[in-house]
């Protein structure tokens, strides 16, 4: 029995969790900042790391406690190394080397994207089948919009990304054009519950004949629709309160029509992907996977089995490290002390692509 | 110089980003401006791809700043200022200033930070005259000395 901590702080969330053989969840702490940003409207990088500094001692601590066990019960310590903001990642890969050093435990340092790709392998009771390769994976999140055909564990090839904005910055770029607050996932699929999601027909950027996606229009064509509907008026009124101009009917109509269009081209060529490489199962992770629509939609029009993660790890969480570092773990490999944060690091390095 | 010019399509603004691109020597920063979906990415796209970028030059709003590395050795910076909450304080941290001196460096919404921004630089400002036709306002406050910018040929009097 392998016992790994996780521990993550690459964006908004300071995470930390403990997993047994990269498949049953035994503990999993998240501090959220969400509130802090949520409440000023926008990210702040320093004052996010100054949060992480203050949060990762104690979160680490209550996933050992959580987990009811102590560090030399450990056999390993993963962490996120990067994507993410240099800041925050220091704190979490500063915390993971001392523990480490100290404990005189291995230190596996871990790829976000790779991390959400796990959430797929694990869950609280490690009754997950196993996953037939190939795996076709869409990664969808704030940051990130991604198809990459998973070979085997720690495999990847990748078959294309968004070439301007990931789905979920569309989400909250247009959420906010609508009023409808941050983050846009969530207060666009609450407000588009009860809207007619063909009643706007909105642009879907098929891209035909590659794995590669654009949102950039779409999220256009929504501004434009919305600018549209309020007519002439007074732009600097209109700049300061944006999307309060229009009726909460015809706003859940918008947001139902947009969200449908998102999940159409995500849902169509993840599929189309999964048929052109004959991959046997799709999986689906990152923050926009939590979305009731994209998961309904693969239900309904995928012929091939589609995970999706339990929706508290959809969202950025220390599970899904600990679980992509027991199989970086079962493969012989492990990071030394000179372990340093990579705020760009690729999933798939350029010349394995 | 200031100049005003209209776009009639997303390509010409490429074409003219790539002219202009003919054109920059770093260090040089480009602060951009203007509404959502009004072309600062597709701007900053096609002047990454003239400057020889090859990668996917992407949204940086979730990432704030996305560096590309450039075949004379220099770096592009794309920043985006759209997501920060108290966009001066943040960006000061983030240690934005210390890349003025280091190359191109791209700034989407310039606007949130212009206190931080060096008096030499190039405004570009973008907004709708169309559904697919955009106004590009360029003002170079570098002194003389440099090349004269391109304009598109369709100019408008101010």
């Amino acid at each position: 029995m392998t016992l790994i901590l996780g521990i993550e702080s690459s964006c908004d969330e300071t995470a930390a969790a403990v997993v047994i053989d990269g498949r049953t969840m035994r503990s999993n702490v998240v501090a959220s900042q969400i509130e802090l940003h949520r409440q000023y409207g926008g990210v702040f990088p320093e004052m996010a790391s100054r949060q992480h500094v203050l949060a990762i001692l104690p979160v680490m601590q209550q996933a050992l406690a959580d987990a009811e066990v102590v560090w030399a019960d450990l056999d390993a310590i993963a962490v996120t190394r990067g994507p993410g903001l240099a800041g925050s990642l220091l704190v979490g890969v500063n915390a993971a080397k001392a523990a480490a050093w100290m404990q005189g435990l291995p230190l596996l340092g871990i790829n976000h994207l790779e991390g959400h790709i796990y959430a797929n392998w694990v869950e609280a009771e490690g009754n997950l089948p196993d996953k037939q390769f190939p795996v076709l994976v869409l990664i969808v999140s704030g940051g990130h919009t991604e198809l990459i055909l998973m070979l085997g564990h720690g495999s990847y090839r990748r078959l294309g990304g968004t070439l301007d904005d990931a789905a979920g910055e569309a989400f909250d770029k247009v959420a906010r054009v609508l009023g409808l607050g941050y983050p846009g996932g969530p207060a666009i699929e609450q407000a588009g519950r009860s809207g007619d999601a063909a009643a706007y027909p909105l642009p879907r950027a098929w891209l035909s004949g590659s794995h590669d996606f654009s949102f950039s229009g779409l999220k256009t064509a929504a501004l434009r629709a919305v600018q549209k509907l309020e007519g002439a008026g007074n732009d600097e009124e209109r700049r300061l309160t944006p999307g309060a101009h229009l009726p909460p009917a015809q706003i859940a109509d918008l947001a139902a029509s947009f969200e449908e269009a998102v999940v159409d081209v995500l849902v169509t060529k993840t599929i189309a992907a999964a048929k052109a490489t004959e991959a046997n199962e799709i999986c689906v992770c990152g923050g926009v996977a939590a979305n009731a629509r994209l998961r309904h939609h693969f239900q309904q029009r995928s012929p091939l089995p589609v995970a999706t993660p339990p929706l508290y790890l959809c969202t950025d969480n220390a599970v899904m490290i600990a679980a992509a570092g027991y199989y970086r773990r079962l493969h012989g490999e492990h990071s030394n002390l000179q372990l340093d944060v990579k705020p760009h690091l690729p999933l798939v390095l350029a010349q394995e692509a | 110089m200031q100049r005003t010019f209209l776009s009639a399509s997303p390509e010409q603004t490429r074409q003219w980003a790539r002219t202009l691109a003919r054109h920059l020597q770093p260090p040089l920063i480009i602060a951009l401006r203007g509404d959502l979906g009004a072309g600062k990415t597709l701007f900053t796209q096609a002047l990454a791809a003239a400057l020889g970028v090859t990668a996917v030059v992407t949204s940086p709003t979730f990432t704030l700043i996305n560096e590309y590395d450039l075949p004379d050795g220099h770096t592009l910076y794309h920043v985006d200022c759209y997501r920060l909450g108290d966009a001066v304080t943040e960006a000061h941290a983030l240690g934005l200033e210390e890349l003025f001196d280091l190359g191109f460096v791209v700034i989407e919404w310039a606007d949130r930070i212009d206190s931080l921004l060096p008096p030499e630089r190039i405004d570009i400002t973008f907004s709708d005259a169309g559904p697919q036709q955009r106004r590009i306002c360029v003002l170079d406050t570098r002194p003389v000395g440099h090349d004269r910018l391109p304009v598109l040929s369709q100019e408008c009097r101010q």
